[in-house]
């Protein structure tokens, strides 16, 4: 599903180069449920964007259901974004002008796709995710948990193989943090490849697999039962 | 992403910040209503001039004595002469050309009217009958200068319905006899109203026969003819066989000019036309003071929207397609400001004709074209900066941007 070779990446930042990843190998099936773990500055964001071909990596190659989309152009790039991988990201990143509704119909909107379907998508994903009757709600009239909902639902809506999630239960409370990781969870048992970003060793146990990452590398790849 | 979805988007996010918007579609409507109402103004200066022509009376052609010469001084003005004067004869001449149907010689001068005690200076134009058919007029009540020989001077007078009333008040003019200078004239008739046209004002006009107007100012020569050519196409026959008439009269020389009031209304036409156009370019630059307005705004909603276009991008959103979001949000933007700028324009020219309905003021079709398409393309052309400075966000650093 997502296969990583010698994958690096450099910043310049001044005169000084700055290793943020270093020969990453790493291979993901499909379905697979991970967290990546560690210390701020010590790569995973960096790795999440990378996966999440937001950025591009300074050597190495990465493939995704086996293609190699290292070498992809930028318009190819967002081709694959916009129907292969899902982000949900810490602070929800909801247009704050847009209703729930059209929030989570956007991908949609960005993939030409008719109205009639699109309608009957949102509807469904609303009602998966108990939103319904805040459909017509902009994100400042919702909770943060309802906002992390929307996020979850525009990220799937495209029905992506990967999941990005970057701190999802970051900015919310504890209970309404569980909430949303066992929506999460409900996603990989549909076979979705999950990877979630955290700090919080209790949320990052959860996965089935769990990366350590220090100083650009990784350190540790455990897997529970 | 389909036109439908990206003109929703955009206007979506118009909406979203609605004093922006309002201030930007604001300054294009004034730019467009500025060449609007300015070219609306110089086309109505220039149709002015053209019906000043027309009401001059169709296929006309005039002739005057003396010869404008663009080449020098001619040997004439050196010896003093004057250009020889045209005849009462010479204008009768003018009739034997089959493309002249009439022509009414004038003369002009001013003198005192008075009935009783009442007394003012009047100008007084000498001519014939056929001026009432050649000048197109209307006669208002009794009768214009009786036909008959061009020789006679009979003491008939047709006065100006500004005199008339002047003199004669409430009272019946026609039939009663006034005083011009020396000689007493029955009136016969009295214009309509007509006002202006041309410089002169036919309401302060005393019209008597030629022959009569020469006796009172004591010369003999015709100031103008007016000549009616036969049709349209005979304009310029009429005009080359008065210039024969005239040379062949004056034993060979050419000491008259014909003009066609085509020529003449065809250079004003021109030189209207180009002050038009003038006058349009400065507005246009308005138009563009609009753009460079419209691109600074797209800059800063380029700012402000950061972690939205860097969602896009996540989302899947090529580059192209962010540019196209900015540049439908700068369309609509310059497009609803010009048709804003076209209500603003026509209010304006509606308000100028209430104020002078003397000046036909309308916006030419081309104007408006002109107006439309030079916001649209400001408006486009300046947020493409802005929106390749968008398209080209780095999506990571954008979504980290709080």
């Amino acid at each position: 599903m997502i296969e990583l070779q010698n994958v690096s990446r450099f910043f310049d930042v001044g005169d000084q180069q700055v290793v943020a990843l270093r020969d990453v190998n790493l291979n993901l099936a499909s379905g697979e449920y991970v967290s990546i773990m560690g210390p701020s500055g010590s790569g995973k964001s960096t790795l999440l964007n990378l996966l999440g071909l937001l950025d591009r990596p300074s050597s190495g190659i990465y493939r995704l259901e086996g293609g190699n989309v290292t070498d992809l152009n930028d318009d190819q790039q967002a081709r694959v974004r916009r129907e292969k991988i899902g982000f949900v990201f810490q602070s929800f990143h909801l247009v704050p002008r847009l209703t729930a509704a059209m929030n989570i119909e956007l991908p949609l909107i960005l993939a030409g796709v008719e109205v009639a379907e699109r309608k009957a998508r949102v509807a469904k994903l609303l009602e998966n995710y108990g939103l319904t009757d805040r459909a017509d709600h902009r994100p400042d009239q919702l909770s943060g948990g309802q906002r992390q909902r929307v996020a979850i639902a525009r990220a799937t809506v495209m029905q992506p193989g990967v999941l990005l999630a970057d701190e999802p239960t970051g900015n919310l409370d504890r209970s309404t943090g569980w909430e949303v990781l066992k929506l999460l969870e409900q996603l990989v048992e549909q076979n979705i490849t999950l990877v979630i970003v955290t700090h919080d060793a209790e949320i990052g146990a959860r996965a089935r697999r769990q990366l350590h990452m220090l100083d650009g590398c990784i350190v540790a790849d455990e897997k529970s039962a | 992403m389909k036109l439908a979805d990206t003109l929703k988007f955009a206007s979506g996010s118009l909406r979203g910040s609605p004093t922006r918007t309002l201030l930007m579609i604001l300054a294009m409507s004034i730019g467009v209503a500025a060449v609007v109402i300015l070219t609306a103004l110089g086309e109505g200066a220039r149709r002015y001039v053209v019906n000043q022509f027309s009401s001059l009376g169709t296929n006309l052609v005039i002739m005057f004595p003396g010869r404008t010469e663009t080449a020098g001084i001619g040997p004439g003005m050196l010896l003093g002469q004057v250009p020889r004067e045209i005849t009462l004869d010479d204008a009768e001449a003018l009739l034997r050309s089959r493309a002249i149907k009439r022509i009414a010689p004038l003369t002009i001068g001013s003198s005192d009217v008075s009935l009783g005690a009442r007394n003012r200076e009047v100008v007084v134009l000498g001519s014939t009958a056929d001026l009432l058919e050649v000048r197109q007029m209307t006669l208002g009540q009794g009768q214009f200068l009786p036909a008959g020989d061009i020789h006679d001077s009979e003491s008939v007078c047709v006065l100006g319905a500004g005199i008339r009333k002047e003199l004669f008040g409430v009272q019946n003019a026609v039939g009663a006899w006034v005083r011009l200078g020396d000689r007493r004239f029955r009136v016969v008739g009295v214009m309509a109203p007509q006002g202006e046209s041309m410089g002169f004002n036919t309401d302060e006009l005393v019209i008597i026969p030629i022959a009569s107007a020469h006796m009172l100012f004591n010369t003999a020569g015709v100031f103008r003819v007016l000549i009616e050519a036969k049709s349209r196409e005979a304009v310029e026959q009429a005009k080359s066989e008065a210039e024969q008439i005239m040379s062949q009269r004056h034993s060979g020389e050419k000491d008259v000019t014909v003009v066609t009031q085509d020529a003449v209304l065809a250079t004003f036409d021109r030189i209207l036309r180009a002050l038009t156009l003038a006058v349009g370019g400065i507005a246009a630059i308005s138009l563009a003071v609009a753009g460079v307005l419209i691109m600074n705004v797209m800059l800063i909603a380029v700012a402000q929207r950061v972690r939205e276009i860097g969602l896009l991008k996540a989302l899947g959103a090529p580059a192209a397609q962010i540019r196209k979001l900015f540049f439908a949000e700068a369309a609509l933007l310059s497009g609803i400001g010009s048709v804003a700028g076209l209500v603003f324009g026509q209010l304006g020219i509606w308000a100028i004709a209430q104020a002078y309905p003397a000046l036909p003021v309308t916006a030419p079709w081309w104007a408006i074209l002109a107006a439309f398409g030079t916001a649209l393309g400001t408006g486009i052309l300046f947020s493409v900066w802005p929106a390749r400075r968008a398209a080209r966000l780095d999506p990571v650093t954008a979504l980290a941007r709080s």
